[in-house]
């Protein structure tokens, strides 16, 4: 590859984190940017364990929310003591936070891989979240602790009071930690890490430690979530006991592997995905867990290797110029499937309306902007009929998918790349 | 001082053994189908909802008996449809399927039967005094309880020791591939396995429902211990399952009644020297044991008490 065919993707995604804010100019939509740009760092911090290494981890909010924790404690000494020290370097004190933290963490739980790995993360992250109800002083208890990011020392004339203002310097930090990670990936260490993911057996009879390899890059990744909780300090100006807890950690998990862990690029779009929905989603409707559990359980079930390896599977049909064969099957199956997709949010909302808001707000509701009652029969009948219809629909186009993939793929082996 | 010994003693294998009725299908489950199932407690919560619902209509006895079979039908059906599926991608799909599962139970728990914690009852017939000793009370529901949990463990020896079918299962641990061979089908197996654990938790929640609380918190604050009792017991190995459920049940209601801090040993100054570490009571931190206990059986035997495997 050329050194501009390198550099390419790079220039294109700071030109896009830095316009963004003027695509999107609203304050909502403004912090909404804010997040997405420190959940990629949470969440290709993740995919560090995940996807580089195989460690499915079940604590990884520890660390987020430790790192969070400690630099929200140093902003306020230094407020306190009127030290020199500006904002922008706050996220390093968060990283050396989940650096340590994930040192120490580390050395206890990367002794075994796989399942076993998963129960002492679990394990761990349990230990830490009771721990943090119990340390009030330290975690605040229920409130949390608060601070103020435009009372510390001037950074070249900016204070960051503006979210506009936290927006570039969080866009910054998540520049240089996607291209640090990005490059971790690239070194000998990273590809190691992917030999222990693959085979730890004979990563070991090449002479290294796999262990150590774990280690390493369960602190690295640690080091990574706390610049992300440092991020997340700054930028909410409050920390509580819920940034370290279970819902956390499955949140990254959701992230990552929606979007894909065994991409670099798949945690991007899935925390960028997942974001988005968790705001809007939340404004829509009270079932916005639920949905996102499905989302969860569909991906792990129909396209585990996300978003982006569902997509990245046509990458040998595209370079054969085969892609032409599969769009006609793929747009008639679209239809069955939206109508089964419409038919069960309809049977989700209806179903949420009634037993949950029915109570205090009366059995009318609007469901797609369509006026319906939920002790009328109507709306549940069309429900299951788009439900069950278009399940029924989609198993006889399914076939048209399976052939045109038969043929892309019969074509595909006849011209040897 | 005897008293609370007594008490907490009898309490502590109470807990323990309602533990086990969990831990030891999420034992058979693992150790069969390699899965680790996340979504174990959540048919325990499934049963006392499901108890719940059917002794506010018809009657506890009927609950008893209903509610765990709908929890095992509900399980072999994600079992048959959604576990199977998954099972060719490998362990980690498993894993994650069991984990979106749990998510989406606490859910749809949480829409129907509300956030708050529902009043799943005692039954009349079972609430009264079952003995007095040193003017503390103790209510006959529990030592129900108990009965119900020691009489599941002697059935499941007998099953797995003595017949037929627990010959297949305990073969079907260590060679599934050998069994299938033998002519048995395996995929079924595991479905009937799946759905008997899932039965297991569910009668645990049945008898837990009124004795603990039913809320749809239940599933994920017991689903954490849970994994810490098969770690420390060791993998796939149901006597340890056993002894670290009682051990878990015994160290934990222990705790709790035990009201000492740092501070009344060392003094007020306590508080100086360790911080809020100072002040908190060993009652307080009785969450927190069985996580640290998972991690010191970790550092100095990795393989659990009893285990033997690996992962």
């Amino acid at each position: 590859m050329s050194a501009l065919g390198k550099i390419a993707p790079w220039i294109i995604l700071a030109i896009l984190l830095a316009v963004a804010p003027f695509l999107f100019t609203s304050g909502t939509s403004r912090t909404m940017l804010s997040i997405m740009a420190l959940s990629i760092i949470f969440a290709l911090s993740y995919n560090m364990l995940l996807g580089q290494t195989g460690l499915l981890s079940f604590g990884h909010a520890v660390y987020y929310g430790l790192g969070g924790f400690v630099a929200i404690h140093a902003m306020n000494t230094i407020i306190r003591n009127k030290y020199a020290i500006p904002l922008p370097v706050i996220p390093l004190i968060g990283g050396a936070a989940g650096l340590f933290f994930g040192i120490v963490f580390g050395s206890v739980s990367t002794r075994r891989a796989g399942t076993v790995f998963s129960m002492i993360s679990l394990g761990l992250g349990e230990l830490v979240a009771s721990s943090a109800l119990i340390l009030r002083t330290f975690f605040g208890g229920e409130e949390g602790i608060t601070t103020n990011r435009s009372r510390l020392a001037p950074f070249l004339g900016y204070k960051f009071g503006p979210q506009i203002e936290v927006y570039y310097l969080i866009a910054c930090w998540c520049f240089i930690c996607i291209l640090l990670m990005y490059a971790i990936t690239r070194t000998p260490f990273g590809r190691m890490c992917n030999a222990v993911r693959e085979n730890p057996e004979r990563a070991e009879f090449v002479g290294y430690s796999a262990r150590m390899v774990r280690f390493i890059a369960f602190s690295l990744s640690g080091l990574f979530a706390g610049i992300a909780g440092g991020l997340a300090a700054l930028n909410f100006e409050i920390m509580n006991t819920q940034s370290i807890g279970a819902a956390q950690s499955g949140l990254v998990l959701l992230m990552t592997f929606v979007g894909g862990a065994a991409t670099f690029i798949g945690p991007i779009i899935g925390a960028i995905l997942i974001t988005f929905l968790q705001i809007t989603l939340s404004d829509i409707t009270g079932a916005w867990l639920l949905y996102f559990g499905l989302l969860f359980i569909i991906v792990v079930m129909y396209s585990p290797g996300g978003i982006v390896g569902w997509l990245a599977l046509h990458e040998p049909i595209y370079r054969v110029g085969q892609l032409g064969r599969l769009v006609p099957a793929y747009a008639i199956n679209a239809i069955p499937l939206i109508v089964m997709i419409i038919g069960g949010i309809l049977l989700i909302e209806l179903a949420e309306w009634a037993l949950v808001k029915a109570e205090s707000d009366g059995p009318e509701t609007s469901i797609f902007r369509i006026p319906m009652s939920t002790n009328s029969v109507l709306p549940w009948i069309a429900g299951v009929v788009l439900f069950f219809g278009g399940a029924l629909a989609l198993r006889r186009t399914w076939p048209l998918v399976q052939d045109a993939w038969g043929a892309a793929l019969a074509r595909l082996r006849e011209q040897p790349a | 001082m005897l008293e609370i010994i007594v008490f907490s003693t009898l309490n502590g294998v109470l807990y323990g053994m309602v533990l086990f009725m969990l831990a030891s299908g999420l034992t058979l489950i693992f150790s069969m189908m390699g899965v680790l199932n996340f979504a174990h407690a959540s048919f325990y919560m499934l049963g006392a909802y499901f108890g719940f619902e059917i002794a506010r209509r018809i009657g506890f006895w009927p609950a008893f008996f209903v509610a765990p079979i709908l929890a095992g039908v509900v399980g072999a059906l994600v079992e048959r449809f959604g576990l199977r599926r998954v099972h060719k991608f490998g362990h980690v799909p498993e894993l994650l399927f069991t984990f979106g599962l749990a998510f989406v139970i606490e859910e749809v728990v949480q829409m129907i039967w509300g956030k708050l914690p529902v009043d799943y009852r005692v039954p009349p017939s079972l609430d009264f005094t079952a003995f007095r000793l040193f003017d503390t009370t103790y209510p006959a529901y529990k030592m129900f309880m108990l009965l119900v949990a020691i009489g599941m463990f002697v059935a499941l020896l007998l099953v797995l020791n003595k017949t037929r079918v627990g010959l297949i299962i305990q073969a079907s641990l260590t060679h599934p591939n050998t069994v299938a061979m033998l002519g048995h089908d395996v995929p079924t197996i595991f479905m009937a396995v799946f759905g008997a654990g899932s039965a297991l938790a569910g009668l645990a929640g049945v008898i837990a429902g009124p004795a603990f609380v039913t809320q749809p918190g239940m599933a994920a604050a017991l689903g954490p211990i849970l994994f810490v009792v098969i770690v420390v017991g060791g993998l796939g190995s149901l006597g340890g399952a056993f002894a670290a459920s009682l051990l878990i049940g015994l160290v934990q209601t222990f705790a709790v009644a035990i009201n000492g801090s740092l501070a009344d040993i060392f003094g007020a100054s306590a508080a100086d020297w360790f911080g809020d570490l100072g002040t908190v009571t060993v009652a307080q931190i009785a969450p927190i044991i069985p996580y640290f206990l998972l991690v010191l059986v970790l550092i100095i035997k990795p393989t659990g008490l009893f285990g033997t495997r690996e992962t």
